[in-house]
């Protein structure tokens, strides 16, 4: 086993004393971990972001195992031009979200009531509510937990990718050549394997919070009970007349930012594209099907009244 | 039993059905299809999965109109056909699954990946078996019923 590289540089960066007050951060607050069943939220302080990067940091050395390591070469696809995605030689991008880094820090100059904010954002899945990459793999794939994590099985994921298409944020990010499409018709099907934050799933079990809250030297983040974390949110709000993303985006998530600037602004500011989402409004992509869930009801009903006047003229035909 | 216009919606739905279920797998893009003039909303998954539930709510109701007549009006002088009875359970099975999958949908519902995946392969295996057994119908001429002779 091969300690990870990153492990001394942040050791000398932090010293003992982090070390000991990382220990006495490794557990949940009892609250949240209480409550195991109910979807846990994470609010994300913006205001105290310094950009550090120890929380990508963090992710990389906790992960790091779940991380992708391809079959080279890849295997030939049908039809030729279907492309490939290869991260594998460039595992130390840290800009944007990639397989390799589930965690990155977006920067913004905001102009907002006569001042000038330079903010720091740490960006990843947001783990929504009804979360759209779980509820429409055809795979079955993707996973929620009952504590509101979103998680991609990289057992199971195929790497069609239909999980960032239908992400409001495009945040899965795919890796060819590995997954357990190489053992199916890797030629015409599949094309490898999504990854995106599990929010430390697996840390979360085992009653601790995910890497990136504990190695925050600043608390930039909180974990708890997503009604505790909305109700904290909206009291932050208040105190320094902030803005709040996440509460409603797509019909509500479990990562709840806090600015001191609106959103609309930020969203302006930050660098978007590929593997870098962007901070606008986003209306509940689940809601028009799910809306028409209930015509699924009306449909028999409808079909039971028609049934039903057919066979009324009917017999008042025969008895004619 | 002669309605020209539910055999109509009765193939129409289908039709959507099968497009837009094979549609909930990214095939239409990775095989270019959805690259041909006038096909690019095949790629769209929201689109495609709002028009599966919408053609799936037009078929079980018609499903429902015509069992009803059947069982109303038929029942006495006319049976279902082997081929009829092998494809009304595989209906039926796509029909629960299919629903279950749309309760799945619903915020708050929770089933576990286990439950999601049996449920996504049920429904797919199903849909191809249905299809199947329609085109040994039409190979054989097999009506979904036939004329009872035992009365």
């Amino acid at each position: 086993m091969t300690m990870p590289k990153n492990i001394s540089r942040r050791s000398f960066l932090k010293g003992g004393l982090a070390a000991a007050g990382t220990l006495a951060a490794t557990s949940l607050p009892a609250k949240a971990s209480q409550s195991a069943k109910e979807p846990l939220a994470t609010l994300i302080d913006i205001s105290k972001c310094i950009g550090c990067e120890e929380c990508v940091l963090a992710c990389s050395e906790v992960n790091h195992h779940k991380y992708p390591d391809p079959v080279k070469p890849f295997p030939k696809m049908v039809p030729k031009k279907v492309p490939v995605v290869d991260w594998s030689n460039k595992q130390d991008v840290t800009d944007r979200l990639t397989p390799y880094n589930w965690l990155f820090i977006q920067y913004a100059e905001v102009e907002h009531q006569d001042e000038t904010y330079e903010l720091t954002i740490p960006r990843r899945c947001m783990h929504c509510n009804n979360p759209p990459c779980v509820k429409l793999c055809p795979f079955g794939a993707a996973d929620q937990l009952d504590n509101g994590i979103a998680r991609i099985d990289a057992d199971i994921c195929l790497g069609g990718a239909k999980c960032k298409s239908v992400c409001p944020w495009k945040i899965p990010e795919r890796q060819t050549g590995v997954g357990i499409y190489l053992d199916l018709l890797p030629t015409f099907a599949g094309n490898g394997v999504m990854y995106k934050c599990d929010r430390c799933y697996d840390r979360l079990e085992q009653g601790e919070v995910p890497a990136c809250i504990e190695e925050c030297p600043e608390d930039v983040q909180t974990i708890g009970p997503r009604k505790d974390i909305i109700a904290q949110a909206h009291q932050l709000a208040d105190e320094i007349g902030g803005y709040i993303y996440g509460e409603k985006e797509n019909g509500g998530t479990n990562t709840i930012y806090v600015s001191p600037v609106p959103f609309e602004k930020i969203n302006q500011a930050i660098e978007k594209g590929k593997g870098k989402p962007h901070m606008k409004p986003v209306a509940d992509t689940m809601a028009d099907a799910n809306n028409l869930a209930a015509a699924m009801i009306i449909a028999p009903i409808a079909g039971l009244a028609a049934a039903a006047g057919k066979i009324y003229k009917m017999t008042r035909k025969d008895q004619s | 039993m002669k309605a020209p216009l539910v055999r109509t919606l009765y193939f129409i739905s289908a039709l959507i059905l099968v497009i837009t279920g094979f549609g909930q797998m990214p095939i239409y893009k990775r095989y270019y299809i959805s690259s041909l003039p006038g096909l690019d909303w095949l790629a769209d998954f929201y689109i495609t999965h709002w028009l599966h539930y919408l053609s799936a709510a037009v078929f079980m109701g018609l499903l429902i109109y015509t069992l009803v007549i059947f069982i109303f009006a038929y029942r006495r002088t006319k049976k279902p056909s082997i081929s009829g009875i092998i494809r009304g359970f595989i209906l039926m099975g796509l029909m629960v699954t299919g629903i279950l999958l749309v309760i799945n949908n619903l915020p708050g519902s929770f089933f576990s990946q286990a439950s999601i995946i049996f449920l996504d392969l049920a429904h797919m295996a199903l849909a191809v078996v249905f299809l199947v057994a329609g085109l040994v119908a039409i190979i054989q001429k097999s009506p979904w019923i036939v004329e009872r002779f035992d009365r």
